[in-house]
């Protein structure tokens, strides 16, 4: 909502001195949010009304030119001997001799840094300029020169405050319960309070004495859908006859454009009194007006020419056509006021809110009036709206009511609400007196029975957002000011700290930082070209994506199952930014998309009932939480100390490693094939039975499709499917020498180390400490398609110090035992 | 040599005289202290302090003296062995220290060199600045609660009095989920956490729940359509709006410092009744110290409370909810969301593993 403040003093006595801060800080007090201060750019120097007296049009140019005799009054009247009148060359050409305009006098200086002087143009002298709204900087309009009404007054009376030159306009964002601030009988009514000064109700109008037949016969079948609706005729309107500048003035201002009289005088209504409004032309529509629900296949054409389906829960305003208008949101094409209209109906009608957002929303036409009615109009101001336009129209466009006014009113009289005159208190932690209470509230408009105790409340007419008691226990607190509340912290019981998961999640992201790798949350979205690039095949479980209705980019409708596009799309980023040796992680959830039975929607007037809570819990897909890394270049910088090493699959293996690792479990590490990692260099990750991840090297051809370096490497782990890791046992430590004793074994070159080492653990027994593989060896004199793996082995007892003889049949035991799991053989 | 029963014989005994001493000591002393090195040292030695060393041979006279003299003689052979020794051990302090010197003079390194061989890794802000603000409530007693980001419709909306037919539900710039009867949401706010909570477990409720939201916004400078929430939740008997005023400015101060405080404007949030958004006092802004738009707040409505089967007779409670994207943005100088949002590791590697 737009508030010029020239628009506000009209209603509110703003006190002298008051600044344009004040008035904001005003405003957030009271709840209204200031988003924008709109500071017309300044104007220096003579600007004044001047009254052109005669025209001479110039015919030797390219293009017509006129130059103008302007009496600009006293302003100038002792420059030059001129008598106050200059002659200026104009390029316009809609205005007559005889017309009030805008001149700005050598000297002025318009907005953007416009100087005008004398100057020869066209073989004439140009003593200044006749103004456009554009020049002036006070609006958009393209028209041409700015003409002044009849009511403007003399020559040479300064124009800039005419204008609205000075006018600053205050943009508030008006919160969904405070309807009535979308209007400036809302706002002046909030900043009296809020100023504690006197303020008018432009709504305060009486309904004229106009008699004879009604106006239009009409009947309305939804009462519970329009509880009231008021409508006046007007005959005689000159179609032709522009709106007052001052009006257009604000409309802009506003923010609304200009179109017709009749149409901005039901717009300019509805900004003052909040009232959306309608106006038919008369001539065309035929029969009396229902206002109805939609029938089955009716359509309707509405002003911005769409032509629209309309549904059974639709309201409309209809005659015997057919429906003339979505009621509340738009009104239809047949019955448009168009150039010729001279006579016609308006409609002020009140509108059941939610209805009103539902066809809104329905028809996708969030218009100034459903927006309005969604967020409560006051039902008081359809009559008042109506002899408020009469008078507009009247007064600029030559129009008069006839008939009486029809006024369905069906209303029901407010409940008042019980109020605890305490309750406030109770709530803000701050003694309020009833006295207190009460006179906040009345100050918002209620009318308040009871002094203390139990209170009676019946909020205004304009309040419909006040139902509860803890709606009033805000107002009171609003108006009495948030700055009263002390502050005090309350004492929560003893809490159990953060969860095992929790730690979890937080010791994984903190160990992969430690370890290097910068993390990187991205995105969820995904689309299926990011799936395809993984190359994953068509039945694949990560393509059963969930789907978002209204993505952002219709490229990546549905939620991510692996964090790897996300994550790899943040590594070429990297790489495109010049970074060469890029290590990164991420961990979040995942979208696995099952179908499942649709939530359902219960009620919200108590708890719902355990089976219903549990199918809206239940239709919820679980979201597992994962974490994967991915790493290219150098894992390992080269510096004055040699070579780097290359980023690998390694790298990704013992990321998942340094997870489980962190997680407290124990991880089993195998050969695997998945994509999109590269078939020979993929390991597949279980923690007991249960395959927990994968880590290794990019297929080449998923490099390739994501245009990454070859090798880049990855892992990827549910972090969820890790079991809870059990108390850790504190080994016994034995401070026996030990035995050290190193072994190579020659193994076909595709057995797994994994496999030997773990043949070498069980052979060894309970005596081996520790055991390392410290070279892998390939090539003479190794057999070709065999390998050397040498094992350092450390070999202790608890209890006494290890023989010899005891260290070499640990020794020759676990040797055999490989041998007879792998084929390994003892290198001579 | 003279045995013990051997007769006195005074020549051989001259050795035993005190001049004899003192020049076997004297040529020793002068013979160590002219060994350049260990190696010279080591090759003396023997002459001076071996078995045929004079002052060994001298001792060994001893036994030849009469009673009378060997008391005395035996005082000068011990004094003069000693000072050999002495001279001797002098020397080989001084040559080893010498020696070690120069080992550790050569072993000299450049200790500014650097060794950044390892890569340098990070967490990133948004998530340490979460796990900070949950350590603050964690500290007070709060625990921290968690609910999914593919939420039910009803518990993002309904349950929070967010009517259907609302102007605040369409105001949420929702990301809704295929089919259209899915009746689930990508979360709009983390306050679905709070219905969860208080469905799930009875009062007195203390927890905070940070996570991850969405709306239909674009990217900029300013805007995310995917960004990070706190949201806290208290319900307990007599919880009044100065509580959750004193819980804000403890917040505050604990990530502004000890003079933030909090400000409230009135506003609106259907699941609040009183609401607020609140600004801070941060002292240590980038550009000068001001007050800082930073979240919203209220005491829950008793709407809210009755959904989620507690009684808002016999109890009261208090939410706040604050951006945290927002928060990194103005305690961190950081002037584009972009920054936060495109993973570059020049950004995030700023913010090491902690904040």
């Amino acid at each position: 909502m737009r508030v010029p403040i020239g628009w506000l003093a009209e209603y509110v006595d703003v006190p002298a001195g008051t600044s344009v801060e004040d008035l904001d800080s005003a405003f957030v007090r009271l709840g209204l949010e200031v988003e924008e201060i709109h500071r017309p750019e300044p104007v220096t120097g003579p600007l004044v009304v001047g009254r052109v007296l005669e025209i001479e049009e110039l015919t030797d140019f390219k293009k017509p030119i006129r130059f103008c005799r302007v009496d600009v009054g006293e302003a100038v009247a002792g420059d030059g001997g001129r008598g106050g009148v200059v002659g200026i060359v104009c390029g316009a050409r809609n205005f007559a001799a005889g017309d009030a305009v805008v001149v700005a006098l050598p000297g002025a200086v318009l907005p953007g840094g416009f100087e005008i002087a004398s100057r020869k143009t066209y073989d004439r002298i140009s003593d200044g300029m006749i103004c456009s709204v554009r020049e002036l900087g006070v609006g958009d309009d393209h028209a041409g020169i700015l003409v002044l009404g009849d009511d403007a007054p003399a020559p040479g009376t300064p124009a800039g405050p005419l204008v609205g030159l000075d006018d600053v306009v205050i943009e508030l964002a008006v919160t969904p319960d405070r309807g009535y601030c979308l209007s400036m009988r809302g706002i002046a009514r909030e900043m009296g309070t809020g100023l504690g000064v006197d303020r008018r109700d432009p709504g305060a109008v009486g309904l004229p004495a106009w008699s004879g037949e009604p106006a239009w016969q009409v009947r309305v079948e939804d009462a519970d859908r329009c509880d009231r609706f008021s409508m006046i005729a007007l005959e005689g309107l000159d179609p032709s006859a522009p709106s007052p500048w001052w009006m257009r003035r604000r409309l802009a201002q506003s923010g609304v454009r200009s179109i017709s009289l009749a149409v901005d005088v039901t717009n300019y209504v509805m900004l003052e009194l909040g009232q959306p409004m309608h106006a038919f032309d008369r001539d065309a529509v035929t029969g009396p007006i229902v206002v109805r629900r939609a029938r089955a296949g009716e359509r309707l054409t509405t002003l911005d020419g769409a032509d629209r389906a309309l549904d059974a829960d639709d309201l409309l305003v209809t005659d015997d056509t057919g429906p003339i208008g979505l009621a509340a949101v738009m009104g239809g094409a047949t019955t448009e006021i168009g150039d010729g209209t001279t006579s016609v109906l308006l409609e002020a009608a009140h509108w059941e809110p939610t209805g009103v957002a539902r066809t809104a929303r329905r028809h996708r036409l969030p218009s100034e009036a459903a927006k309005r009615f969604e967020r409560g109009v006051d039902p008081e101001m359809t009559t008042a709206a109506l002899v408020r336009a009469a008078e507009l129209l009247a007064r600029y466009g030559g129009a008069r009511v006839v008939g009486s006014a029809v006024d369905v009113d069906t209303r029901r009289p407010r409940v008042p609400i019980p109020l605890e005159a305490s309750k406030p208190s109770r709530v803000a932690g701050v003694a309020y007196p009833p006295a207190r209470v009460v006179e906040l509230l009345t100050a918002v408009g209620c009318a308040v029975e009871g002094a203390e105790g139990p209170l009676s409340v019946t909020p205004p007419s304009w309040r419909p957002d006040l139902t509860d008691p803890a709606d009033l226990v805000e107002e009171v607190l609003r108006l009495a000011g948030y700055d009263d509340i002390p502050s005090v912290l309350p004492t929560a019981p003893p809490g159990r700290g953060l969860t095992d998961g929790q730690r979890r999640r937080r010791s994984i992201g903190r160990t992969l930082a430690e370890a290097g790798y910068v993390e990187a949350p991205a995105y969820p979205f995904v689309g299926e070209a990011a799936l395809d690039a993984l190359g994953l095949p068509a039945d694949d479980e990560r393509r059963q994506v969930v789907v978002v209705r209204n993505p952002l980019s219709e490229e990546e409708p549905a939620l991510r199952t692996t964090l790897l596009p996300g994550l790899l799309a943040t590594l070429a980023r990297n790489l495109a930014r010049g970074q060469r040796d890029v290590a990164l992680f991420e961990h979040g959830a995942v979208f696995p998309g099952a179908r499942r039975a649709p939530a359902p929607l219960p009620g919200v007037d108590r708890r719902p009932d355990d089976a219903t809570l549990a199918a809206v819990l239940g239709a919820v897909p679980a979201q597992p939480w994962h974490v994967a890394v991915a790493l290219t270049g150098s894992r390992e910088a080269r510096g004055w100390w040699g070579a780097g090493r290359p980023a690998e699959w390694a790298d990704a293996v013992q990321a998942a490693r340094l997870v489980a690792q962190t997680a407290g479990v124990e991880l089993t590490v195998r050969a695997g094939d998945r994509a999109p990692w590269h078939p020979g260099r993929c390991a597949e990750l279980l923690v007991g039975d249960a395959v927990v991840g994968y880590a290794g090297e990019l297929h080449p051809r998923v490099c390739a499709a994501l245009e990454l370096p070859p090798r880049t490497s990855v892992m990827e782990l549910d972090v969820d499917a890790l079991p809870a890791a059990p108390v850790p046992v504190g080994p016994p430590i034995s401070a026996f020498p030990p035995v050290l004793t190193d072994l190579a074994l020659v193994v076909a070159a595709e057995v797994a180390s994994a496999d030997v080492e773990a043949a070498l653990r069980d052979g060894a027994g309970a005596l081996l400490e520790s055991i390392r593989l410290f070279d892998v060896y390939t090539g003479a004199p190794v057999p070709e398609g065999q390998k050397s793996l040498a094992y350092a082995l450390t070999l202790r007892a608890p209890d006494r110090t290890l023989t010899g003889e005891e260290a070499g049949e640990v020794r020759q035991r676990a040797v055999a035992l490989a041998g007879e799991r792998t084929g390994a053989v003892l290198r001579g | 040599m003279s045995g013990a029963n051997d007769p006195y014989d005074p020549k051989q005994v001259a050795a035993l005289s005190a001049e004899a001493l003192d020049a076997a000591v004297s040529a020793a002393v002068e013979a160590f202290g002219a060994a350049a090195d260990l190696a010279a040292l080591a090759a003396v030695r023997p002459a001076h302090l071996g078995d045929r060393a004079p002052v060994l041979l001298a001792r060994r006279e001893l036994g030849a003296l009469p009673p009378a003299a060997r008391s005395d003689a035996g005082k000068r052979v011990n004094a003069a062995r000693v000072a050999v020794t002495e001279a001797y051990e002098g020397r080989l302090a001084e040559l080893e220290a010498e020696r070690d010197a120069r080992a550790l003079a050569e072993e000299r390194v450049d200790v500014t060199l650097p060794w950044d061989r390892a890569p340098r890794g990070a967490r990133h802000p948004l998530t340490t600045l979460m796990d900070r603000i949950a350590d603050v409530f964690v500290g007070m007693g709060y625990e921290v609660a968690e609910g999914p980001e593919l939420e039910a419709e009803w518990l993002n909306f309904d349950a929070l009095n967010i009517g259907r037919d609302h102007p605040a539900r369409s105001m949420m710039d929702t990301f809704f989920v295929a089919p259209e009867d899915s009746g689930l949401v990508l979360r709009t706010h983390t306050s679905p956490v709070q219905a969860r909570t208080m469905l799930s477990r009875t009062p007195p409720i203390y927890v905070v729940a940070p996570g991850r939201v969405y709306r239909t916004d674009e990217l900029d400078a300013t805007h995310t359509p995917v960004f990070h929430q706190v949201e806290g939740l208290a319900i307990d008997r007599g919880l009044t709006m100065a509580h959750l005023k004193g819980t804000l400015d403890h917040l505050a101060r604990q990530m502004f410092g000890p003079d933030a405080v909090t400000r409230w404007r009135p506003s609106y949030f259907p699941f609040t009744e009183p609401s607020a958004e609140f600004d801070v006092w941060f002292p240590e802004h980038r550009d000068g110290p001001r007050w800082v738009e930073w979240g919203g707040c209220g005491m829950v409505n008793p709407r809210v409370l009755v959904a989620c089967g507690i009684d808002p007779e016999e109890f009261s409670g208090f939410a706040f909810g604050m951006g945290i994207e927002r928060g990194l943005m103005f305690r961190s100088g950081i002037s584009d969301m972009r920054d936060i949002v495109e993973g570059d590791v020049r950004f995030t590697r700023a913010f090491g593993v902690e904040l």
